[in-house]
């Protein structure tokens, strides 16, 4: 089927072709030192070169030596991916020339890699999608390189930093089980939850500790063989991984219906143009030659090795999901936001621990808290007030002592700087009114002064209700208990 | 089987190794005769073994995840050819 | 006067008749006349100084502490990383190379108090059996300057056997320590693989190399192994196990011991003056008590064309990092890409290039299996084979070298120049430790006996080789004084 005229859509191309998309992602393990060699594996920030060693430096007569607690959390990661751990692996050269491979080789994995055959299940849209991990492997990070003018195609010189080279990298490769760019992005982000979670990456995109590669091809629905393949690199974001692979699907669709063939190639994401731009693929195409690293024994994991791993793995995000709902309570929906980001669940298990209840707890979380976190940049374990002011303050609500609103407002004031909220109440004198009789006598007296809102909800609008709650608040500069007074007003005024 | 013009070219390339045209001619002559003798390997029977890429039979050969000290910048770059400042430079790479 | 060995040096040392400047100072004499040869690359002055002015201290302050080592001379191969001396493995690539660290065998020698003295010339990357292509210019025999002095660790050879220095370190791939102290008439070590850490050791075979001693006696290359074995955390493939103690072993001799002569390694096209002096070797040993029995190796012809399938195949790899961006020479270009070329097709010399190649094509995709892949699987029937012949017996008994030192430029072509080890490669595929003694004189040059053992008995290897030595005077003669070689001194 070919179109003539107009030129395709998205919506038109995918109604046409299936996208099938395998994702590549590598993470840096948060481990204490590099893989081969005991420089830190923590080198963000540091000056250029001054986190090297004769090791990760690949000068001659250096051999490396493999840091332990990398396999593990490889291991740790790999069973949080349901794969299987098969007891014999070993590492391999990958050989290439490259100026930020300071061996001329990547010491990694080729054949018999550390895992195989996992799986990560998640829903897009109401949807079921379970998208096999081909494998989880153990390598090592290059180093960095600068260019002049910091367009690769164009500079004449470039430099070298050698202080990334070696960091434990984790690649994990996903089976071409995705058929849409939000299954992708949602993919990613689940991926990137897990691994956070277990506490093996600190999954920032931004400084590249979690990245990301796409393969995506076209075909009919039905067909059962792949199209041709091509390779999307340099997506940043979730929201760079989605356009590119949008755009990606756009142009081959629309060089398809034009009876085109793709090419495969590897393409690169620039952000600026919203387009991929084809990298130029070198005059010899790379022939890795991998074969085994002949400085390091090979490993074998035994069933001892796997389990005590698996015991030690923490909670993973399905699993605190599902404990969320069945323990305190909380509706799906509260227990997936909550439990997006790690620190939040720890925040609220705090806050439950210490006798704030589930909902309450989940509420300020997802609502005032997350905002205040979001617009100073500083998370609630991070701020002046932390997770035990919050609770104090939360308690206080609850328990009648200050008034929602109240409670807002002393938030927003103590979140940066800290502060006892209940001294605060008590040295303002913001404590809610909430004795009966004051209450009663203040409705009395908004009644009395507000004759036409009076009328009008007797006449049916509710509005003017809302009205008389707020008389009510002004008079006691929004100290008084909202419900309480709403519920008296409502009595007084029905008979 | 003998070795062809341009798979020693190829070979060359993929070793980074710059050669005259003379060179390649030379050394294509030297490893196709060399190729020739060790192609006996293929008349050994070598169905009932496995390889052997370690002869030392070790295995888990690890370390501890503890940080040692680093080089001192001067002495990580004080071999470099061609330096700028702080980092190792390098002509256009120009993929 | 004939060369001292490290105990009499020692001795001399404790007795107060000399200090470790003075021996250091009379070794830089006689190397240095050794010049014509050209066996060193450099002198290590200022740690010379330092070393001897430690050891002088260790001797005068603490002597109970001061092991066999403390304030003797040695030399090393120019493959061996010591900080803060220009290191260059004999090629252009690594002119004006000063590694920043130490590597591990030496720097136990160091700790030791043993003072180095010079660094050695040897084939380019330890590429070689002459000693020829070394960027830096060929070494001379000290038999006769004329010929090669074997390769590739032919310098640290070369100054044993002029008796400059007590002892000198090597290194061995595929007979690069045994068959130049076959050609040079002295003794040569290669540890079990494993044995000693290769961290230091600028590598050309990863699975393959080790650092061994030279020395005139047996008894110094087991002092020299000692303070050098064992487990080092930094060489994931070094061995964890104890280092069976030399001392008990050394003097039991061979009575009672079992004694395997391969078949396969006394038809290898011997010279007949090698074939002599071995079979004279293994009657002798005989008589001290041995029990001589020929063993099989089926698999010994495919051995050379497996090691020249690995050993290039690991070589291509270890010398990727040779490119001219943080280290060593380097060709100015504006392309990344030309630069890599140049400064690669410049700095490496033909032999390591050759290799390089080799190693390449044997890796690339295609080949793999049919290459690399098969020699992994005949490595195995090699390994394997040893291992049933040490079932019947206790060590093997060979010659080191079908030859012995030949001229200069005789063997241009590169397959003449590969069939010199054809008796020693098998060893280190198998990684095994074997050792040269010299054993006679074939038309006036010295022919190598080479003893080799199961995996960790290098204890019971030394052993047979000092028994031999024991009853013999070979490794006591000195080269006869050649024109324009200069004369060894003590």
């Amino acid at each position: 089927m070919t179109t003539t005229s107009a030129v395709s859509t998205l919506e038109q191309i995918l109604a046409r072709y299936e996208p099938v998309i395998g994702l590549e992602v590598h993470g840096q393990l948060l481990t204490r030192s590099k893989m081969f060699c005991g420089c830190s594996a923590d080198y963000i920030g540091s000056p250029p070169n001054s986190n090297t060693c004769p090791v990760c430096l690949g000068l001659p007569g250096v051999l490396p030596v493999i840091n332990r607690v990398a396999v593990e959390y490889t291991v740790r990661t790999a069973l949080a991916l349901n794969c299987e751990i098969p007891e014999h692996s070993k590492f391999d050269r990958k050989n290439y020339f490259y100026p930020d491979l300071p061996k001329g080789y990547q010491i990694s994995q080729w054949d018999m890699p550390l895992s195989l055959n996992g799986h990560l299940s998640f829903t897009v849209d109401g949807e079921e999608v379970r998208c096999g991990i081909t494998r989880v492997h153990l390598e090592e990070d290059t180093g960095t390189l600068q260019h002049a003018g910091d367009i690769l195609q164009q500079a004449r010189s470039s430099v070298v930093d050698l202080n990334r080279a070696g960091v434990p990298l984790m690649e994990i490769v996903g089976e071409p089980d995705l058929r849409s760019s939000e299954q992708a992005r949602e993919y990613l982000v689940r991926l990137r939850q897990i691994l956070v979670y277990i506490g093996v990456n600190d999954g920032n995109l931004e400084q590249g500790s979690f990245r990301c590669d796409a393969n995506i091809s076209l075909r009919r629905p039905g067909e059962t063989e792949l199209g041709v393949k091509v390779e999307v690199k340099n997506m940043n974001s979730f929201r760079a991984v989605q356009r590119a692979l949008d755009f990606e699907i756009v142009r081959q669709g629309r060089l398809l219906d034009q009876g085109q063939t793709i090419a495969q190639e590897t393409r690169g994401w620039v952000e600026a143009k919203g387009a991929t731009i084809s990298q130029r693929s070198k005059e010899y195409a790379h022939d890795y030659r991998y074969f085994p690293e002949p400085d390091l024994p090979p490993l074998q994991l035994g069933v001892d090795f796997v389990e005590r791993v698996r015991a030690g793995l923490p909670e993973l995000p399905q699993q605190l999901i599902e404990r969320l709902q069945r323990d305190h309570g909380l509706s799906p929906y509260d227990a997936a936001v909550i439990s997006a980001e790690r620190e939040d669940a720890r925040a609220f298990e705090e806050l439950v621990a210490s006798g704030v209840p589930a909902k309450a707890a989940a509420n300020w979380l997802m609502g005032e808290v997350a905002r205040l976190s979001r617009e100073s940049h500083t998370p609630l374990q991070r701020s002046g007030l932390g997770v035990a002011g919050l609770a104090a303050l939360v308690k206080l609500v609850e328990g009648g002592s200050v008034n929602g609103s109240t409670a807002k407002e002393l938030l927003e004031e103590l979140y940066l700087p800290g502060g006892d909220p209940a001294a605060v109440v008590r040295d303002r004198g913001l404590g809610q009114v909430s004795d009966q009789g004051e209450l009663e006598r203040l409705v009395d007296a908004v009644i009395a002064e507000n004759p036409a809102a009076v009328a009008d909800f007797r006449g049916g609008k509710e509005q003017a209700l809302q009205r008389l709650v707020g008389g009510v608040m002004k008079a006691t500069r929004g100290r008084a208990d909202a419900r309480a007074v709403t519920g008296l007003l409502r009595d007084r005024l029905s008979g | 089987m003998t070795l062809e013009r341009d798979q020693v070219a190829h070979v060359a390339m993929l070793a980074r190794l710059g050669l005259s045209d003379q060179d390649l001619e030379r050394y294509r002559e030297q490893l196709d005769a060399i190729l020739a003798h060790v192609d006996r390997l293929q008349q050994v029977d070598t169905s009932r073994v496995g390889e052997t890429a370690q002869i030392g039979g070790l295995v888990n050969a690890w370390r501890e995840d503890e940080r040692r000290e680093c080089l001192p910048v001067e002495a990580a770059l004080a071999n470099a050819p061609r330096r700028r400042r702080d980092h190792f430079e390098v002509g256009a790479i120009q993929e | 006067m004939t060369p001292r060995t490290v105990a009499e040096l020692g001795a001399s040392l404790r007795r107060g008749e000399t200090s470790p400047a003075e021996l250091a100072a009379a070794s830089r004499g006689a190397l240095e006349s050794l010049a014509p040869l050209h066996p060193v690359l450099r002198y290590t002055d200022e740690l010379t100084e330092r070393q001897a002015a430690r050891a002088a201290r260790i001797l005068a302050e603490a002597p109970e502490t001061a092991g066999a080592l403390c304030g003797i001379p040695f030399a090393y191969k120019d493959v061996l990383c010591v900080e803060g001396v220009e290191t260059t493995a004999g090629s252009r690539i690594l002119q004006g190379y000063v590694p920043p660290y130490t590597g591990t065998a030496v720097g136990r020698l160091l700790d030791a108090g043993a003072v180095p003295v010079a660094v050695t010339n040897c084939d380019e990357f330890a590429m070689g059996s002459s000693n020829e292509n070394s960027a830096f210019g060929p070494v001379g025999n000290p038999w006769d300057p004329s010929r090669v002095p074997g390769g590739s660790s032919g310098g640290s050879a070369a100054v044993v056997a002029a008796g400059a220095v007590p002892f000198s370190l090597g290194t061995d791939t595929g007979g690069s320590i045994r068959q130049p102290a076959s050609f040079c008439g002295v003794a040569g070590f290669k540890p079990t693989y494993g044995r000693v850490s290769r961290y230091g050791l600028i590598a050309f075979a990863s699975s393959l190399d080790q650092i061994g001693p030279f020395a005139r006696s047996v008894d110094d290359v087991a002092r020299v192994f000692t303070a050098m074995a064992g487990h080092d955390p930094r060489d994931s493939t070094s061995s964890p196990t104890e280092v069976e103690p030399v001392d008990e072993q050394l003097e039991r001799g061979v009575a009672g011991l079992r004694l395997g002569v391969p078949h396969e390694y006394m038809t290898e096209g011997l010279e007949p003056g090698v074939r002599t002096a071995v079979e004279s070797a293994l009657a002798l040993l005989e008589k001290l008590g041995a029990t001589l029995e020929e063993v099989s190796l089926p698999s010994t012809p495919a051995a050379l064309s497996t090691y020249y399938i690995i050993a290039p195949a690991e070589c291509s790899a270890n010398l990727a990092r040779m490119d001219g961006v943080r280290f060593g020479f380097h060709v100015d270009r504006p392309s990344l890409t030309d630069s890599y070329l140049e400064t690669r097709g410049q700095g490496f010399g033909p032999e390591v290039k050759r290799r390089v190649m080799l190693g390449t094509y044997a890796l690339s995709s295609g080949y793999y299996d049919a290459y690399y892949r098969k020699a992994q699987k005949v490595r195995t029937l090699i390994a394997e084979e040893f291992d049933r012949a040490f079932e019947k017996v206790d060590a093997l008994v060979c010659p080191t070298s079908p030859i012995v030192a030949f001229p200069k430029g005789e063997r241009s072509d590169p397959l003449s120049m590969y069939l010199c080890d054809v008796l020693t490669l098998p060893v280190n595929l198998a990684g095994l430790p074997g050792i040269s003694v010299p054993c006679g004189l074939s038309e006036g040059l010295p022919v190598g006996l080479q003893v080799i053992g199961p995996r960790f008995q290098d204890a019971r290897v030394l052993r047979v080789a000092h028994a031999y030595q024991g009853a013999t005077a070979w490794h006591e003669a000195p080269p006869p004084p050649a024109p324009g070689a200069g004369s060894p001194t003590s």
